[in-house]
């Protein structure tokens, strides 16, 4: 039930990104879904793809430092409060979550968000417990 | 091994007798024929026979690296062209090289000196000598390799660059010493690791690293990646080359050849003494040379240095590694900062840091900017933003307790600074001031 998402770090360049996904591109890389998170002077790009061991190789082999990160993905009805349901169960089971985005490409009226959290594990058993659709990394 | 016994262990008193026996000889060596310094000699109203005791050398006037380019190209020689069979030149600082013009005999005895420096790195007959410093002008690749042929070890004269080739040669030469720059000697650890490399696949015993300052974290991170024991070797082409000193298997400082060099260490303001332990600019005088003698050259090297005997058999006065150099010593926000106490610094986060690294300096505002860029160890994992500004923090906090000022830190994907053949450029100083 993990997804293996890919982190590589930036230094914060326009052009270092422009890099990245063309090099991802090139070797047929698919960009399942994508977020950057910044600051002035780094950043780190996070992307979820079919073969993330594949993409880390590719990575490193260009010099990125590249690793893999194990997050939750969870599908959402495309309708008003549908996340925050989500987010309503794990505060009432105290867990934190570090990040989330969105997907680029989603089923018809449904939207997968990418949630990490420090214990993935309990997450996913609390979300399936609490009737959350979790996405399986085969049908990314 | 030690090479010469017979010096590198003998009595202090012994070799203090020597040192003024040659040291009487240099100084009417000059006074006769290098006129320059002839000329100081008369300004300052000191004849050669005003040597009596190695103290009186305080009586003598400095040379410094300015008297080399008012009297550029070869105003400082000491000898007939026809008896100079060699040149050597570093950059100056006036665009003019300083040019080094070497006897027979200063080859001979630099050939002498490089040979106890790899005696103590662990050579000899039987050694293959890498040499992957530079050939050429720069004494570096020609020094290490005068003295290797000098004890008769197998030399490879490689010279820097083509690191590929270097590491064929090095597995299928069995090549067991190595002599480069320390940064050169990473580049190569680096290129090792890319092919697949092991220590154990190589045979290296031991290097012979110089010509750059380096630091203890430098050191223990060649010995580890390339498998073998990593000795310093000093010197400077005004004085000859490497070989002036080099540090044996105790790692407790550089032994100097004594008699060939009488080293002072001054306080850099006052020109005084200061005493065995304490940091100061190192002072050469060559009482070996004849094409080039050098009389209280200042080298503008901040080191130390002891006069105890070592543990290693040899009682030859001993350098400390150089700290830097009164030039290389940027004054930043009115604070005196030296590129080797970053390195120190950065030698201290071993797994999350490399080596390879470039300090900015530069004004904005009239105000110094001060900005450190590292290159991040391979094998990171970061999917955290406050992960990297808790290590930049870390960072921050060890700079600012080494240097006293705090410095702008940029992270950088491995690979991405511009890698060294020789000597690393490691500042970039955009003031003008
Ligand atoms: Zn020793």
């Amino acid at each position: 039930m993990f997804i293996k998402q890919v982190s590589v770090f930036l230094e914060n360049t326009k052009g270092r990104l422009a890099e990245i996904t063309r090099l991802l591109a090139d070797n047929n890389v698919d960009l399942k879904a994508m977020s950057i998170a910044e600051t002035a002077d780094f950043g780190i790009l996070r992307v979820i793809v079919e073969d993330p061991e594949n993409a880390v190789a590719i990575l490193k082999g260009k010099g990125f430092i590249a690793s893999i990160t194990d997050v939750v993905a969870v599908e959402l009805n495309d309708r008003p409060g549908g996340f925050a349901d989500v987010l309503e169960i794990l505060a009432k089971e105290g867990i934190n979550v570090n990040y989330v985005y969105s997907t680029i490409h989603s089923k018809k009226d449904t939207a997968m968000i990418v949630l990490k959290v420090e214990e993935p594990g309990k997450v996913i058993d609390i979300l399936g417990a609490n009737g959350v659709k979790l996405y399986k990394a085969t049908e990314l | 091994m030690i090479w010469n016994e017979a010096i590198e262990c003998a009595d202090r008193s012994e070799i203090e007798k020597i040192q003024l026996e040659k040291l009487k000889k240099v100084v009417a060596h000059a006074y006769e024929n290098q006129m320059p310094y002839r000329k100081k000699m008369e300004a300052a109203g000191v004849k050669p026979e005003d040597i009596q005791t190695l103290a009186d050398i305080t009586k003598l006037p400095f040379v410094t690296k300015d008297d080399l380019a008012e009297n550029y190209p070869t105003g400082m020689w000491a000898v007939d062209k026809h008896d100079i069979v060699r040149v050597h030149a570093s950059s100056g600082t006036t665009g003019k090289p300083k040019i080094a013009g070497y006897t027979r005999n200063d080859l001979e005895m630099w050939g002498e000196c490089v040979a106890r420096c790899l005696a103590m790195a662990g050579a000899d007959q039987d050694s293959v000598v890498q040499v992957a410093y530079g050939y050429g002008l720069f004494t570096g690749g020609l020094g290490a390799h005068i003295g290797a042929e000098k004890m008769g070890c197998m030399v490879i004269p490689m010279s820097s660059g083509n690191t590929q080739k270097q590491l064929m040669f090095m597995q299928d030469m069995k090549t067991n010493i190595l002599c480069c720059t320390p940064s050169y000697a990473l580049t190569l650890a680096e290129a090792a690791e890319h092919a697949g490399l092991k220590p154990e696949n190589l045979h290296l015993t031991g290097g012979v690293f110089g010509a750059e300052p380096w630091t203890e974290g430098m050191r223990w991170e060649i010995e580890k990646r390339l498998g073998l024991k990593a000795h310093d070797i000093y010197g400077l082409s005004e004085i000859m080359g490497p070989g002036v000193s080099a540090s044996c298997d105790e790692n407790a400082g550089m032994h100097i050849q004594d008699d060939y060099f009488y080293v002072e260490v001054l306080d850099p303001d006052t020109l005084e003494p200061v005493p065995d332990g304490e940091k100061g600019e190192l002072v050469i005088t060559t009482i070996g040379k004849e094409g080039m003698p050098m009389i209280r050259y200042r080298t503008r090297d901040i080191c130390y240095i002891t006069h105890e005997p070592c543990a290693c058999g040899r009682t030859t006065t001993r350098m400390s590694r150089v700290f830097g150099r009164t030039d290389d010593m940027l004054i930043i926000r009115g604070v005196n900062v030296f590129p080797s106490q970053v390195e120190t610094v950065i030698a201290r986060f071993e797994n999350k840091l490399t080596m390879n690294y470039k300090l900015y300096v530069g004004r904005e505002d009239n105000k110094d900017t001060f900005e450190l860029a590292v290159e991040l160890a391979d094998g990171l994992a970061i999917d955290d933003i406050k992960y990297v500004e808790a290590l930049k923090a870390d960072i921050d906090r060890e700079l600012r307790s080494i240097l006293g000022i705090g410095c702008k830190i940029r992270l950088l994907n491995p690979g991405t600074l511009p890698r060294s053949e020789g000597k690393a450029k490691r500042v970039e100083d955009t003031r003008n001031l």
